[in-house]
């Protein structure tokens, strides 16, 4: 169920728009911030409220990036692995997150601390390489800084 | 040298807040064009500017907003969207001008707004931009609040209503069309023909659309003139343009220079040369989807005819530099899985056509390559090539393998014949 608070969001979006519909990505991002992902059910209570198929609604789901159709981790890192990244390290900065996370990339920790996923090029290239963590930008990466970061976010 | 685009942005700190940029000029423009000037003033003066798209594409301004229809047309609203998708791989020239004088690109796109007499404007963000999303929303507010957005901006008859639009995140939203899907709440699809947005964008109204880049240089055409901008250049295209170099190089960054600074200039007076202990081999001057240039190639000037010459693109002049102890063959197998990953599916030789150049690099990379996956590769970059497909995805895709094939083909052939990765 949409809570009061989520829908007069989604209200505010509409009015930027004129349009229901053309609000639906700012909505499943403003649905996604309270619960981490889009269930089937969140997706179907949005389709509704929106004025939309279900099924059109999945499919803007699926194509973007940063909209979850499956449960994720309490934070999201998002690792880099675009050209630059690649050239400055990106390697070892994925080889010490999947080790210390024990986990691959799109995968999620087991206590539900960390989904790692891989991203495209953060526009951070003057510092790489680059993550992001919950949408916070870190840069100039090594095993050190990585660790600090992971502690960070219990 | 006048860097007009970056003169208030202080790096680290807090861009100006709206008072403190009206004290240095900021919105002046604004003033001068909605009392003294008509619309077809600025986009006049924008023309005489021999300003070009910043985005990558290089199609003059000028000649963009006045495409835009007459009044006569009657769809309302008609549009205007600031593209600040930036998600070209190796590119965050856009991220420094939002982070650092957001007010500028408001200041820009009021103007624009002004010239093609649009009523409503949405700033396209890219996700992962937090400093430029936390920014532009105060700065807008700041902007409302002193009656330069809003219902009768400057006591005129002029509307402008400014919103900010969060993507989701995908490469293909910065095509046109696509970002125009996108906008309307679709997937992000180039379309079967790419109308021309002006005479048919969001929502089928008139559409102008505009890199971040671009827009910032509009207020100082209009406070400086033509002739003024023109000098700012090296070259016939007028203006001053953010060049970024990424890599081994000691200082990775962007500056404004002038337009038709030569990329020896860049990488060495400004990147500081190559890093100790790595040589240069080659550099991809505009992004991930231009041609690699060579050592030789290092005296010519950034220009957007200049690159063409030479075989490359300016596109949005971030220079992406490959090392000698880089291997180029791994370095173009990254970039093809970008592709692969962001091509929107729509149409197939670029759905099926770069999944199959993944998988052939991949083979060559991973020591089972032949001598025939190299005619494989050289088919795919004419089949993938421009007009076999909707969009320019696939196209630029191609630009950085064909030009490797031309100047690393010994690497490649090394891998195929050692059966392994010379750099592993």
């Amino acid at each position: 169920m949409l809570t009061d608070d989520t829908k007069k969001e989604i209200e505010a979006q509409i009015a930027i728009y004129g349009r229901r519909e053309a609000a639906c990505i700012g909505s499943m991002l403003i649905a996604q911030r309270h619960v981490g992902w889009i269930s089937d059910e969140t997706l179907e209570d949005l389709a509704k409220f929106l004025g939309m198929t279900v099924e059109e609604l999945d499919g803007v789901a699926t194509f973007y990036n940063e909209i979850y159709r499956k449960p994720v981790g309490r934070h999201v890192i998002l690792v880099c692995d675009s050209v630059v990244c690649w050239i400055m390290g990106y390697d070892g900065v994925r080889e010490h997150l999947t080790r210390r996370l024990g986990i691959d990339l799109g995968q999620t920790t087991p206590d539900g601390r960390f989904t790692l996923l891989p991203v495209q090029c953060l526009g951070a290239c003057d510092h790489a390489p680059a993550m992001t963590v919950d949408g916070e930008l870190y840069i100039d990466l090594d095993p050190e800084k990585i660790d600090k970061i992971l502690e960070a976010h219990t | 040298m006048e860097r007009p685009l970056t003169q208030h942005i202080r790096p680290g700190k807090e861009p100006l807040e709206i008072k403190q940029y009206e004290g240095a000029g900021g919105y002046a423009s604004v003033r001068t064009a909605v009392k003294e000037m008509s619309p077809g003033d600025v986009i006049a003066a924008v023309k005489a500017s021999n300003l070009r798209g910043r985005g990558g594409a290089g199609f003059p301004t000028g000649t963009k907003w006045a495409d835009m229809p007459t009044l006569d047309d009657a769809r309302r609203p008609r549009f205007l969207i600031a593209d600040a998708d930036e998600m070209e791989p190796g590119t965050f020239k856009d991220r420094f001008l939002l982070e650092g004088n957001p007010h500028q690109l408001i200041e820009g796109m009021i103007l624009a707004a002004f010239s093609a007499q649009t009523e409503v404007a949405y700033i396209f963000l890219r996700p992962g931009y937090a400093p430029p999303q936390r920014r532009l929303i105060k700065a807008m507010a700041e902007a409302y609040d002193r009656g330069y957005l809003g219902k009768n901006i400057l006591g005129t008859d002029f509307n402008l209503e400014m919103h900010l639009h969060l993507s989701a995140g995908r490469y293909i939203c910065g095509e046109g069309v696509a970002m125009i899907q996108s906008l309307e709440g679709k997937r992000a699809i180039p379309g079967p023909r790419a109308p021309r947005t002006s005479k048919f964008g969001l929502w089928g109204n008139p559409t102008l659309v505009n890199n971040v880049e671009t827009l910032c240089n509009a207020p100082h055409i209009i406070n400086h003139g033509a002739e003024w901008f023109k000098g700012l250049s090296r070259c016939k295209d007028g203006g001053t343009k953010i060049f970024s170099v990424s890599g081994k190089v000691n200082r990775p960054g962007a500056w404004e220079l002038p337009m038709g600074t030569t990329l020896r200039e860049v990488l060495e007076q400004h990147a500081g040369g190559m890093r100790d202990g790595v040589k240069f081999r080659g550099v991809l001057p505009g992004g991930a989807s231009t041609d690699f240039l060579l050592e030789e190639h290092l005296d010519n000037p950034m220009d957007f005819d200049s690159l063409g010459a030479v075989g490359s693109r300016l596109g949005t002049a971030a220079m992406i530099v490959l090392d000698d102890r880089t291997c180029p063959v791994g370095m173009v197998l990254n970039l093809e899985r970008f592709f692969a990953r962001e091509s929107c599916g729509w149409c197939t030789p670029c759905r099926e056509g770069i999944p199959w150049t993944v998988h052939i690099l991949e083979q060559i990379e991973s020591g089972n390559g032949t001598p025939e996956d190299l005619d494989l590769l050289e088919a795919q970059t004419k089949l993938l090539g421009p007009g076999r497909t909707f969009c320019a995805l696939a196209p630029g895709a191609m630009e950085p393998l064909q030009s490797a094939l031309k100047y690393f083909r010994d690497d490649f052939e090394q891998h195929i014949r050692m059966r392994r990765c010379p750099w592993r």
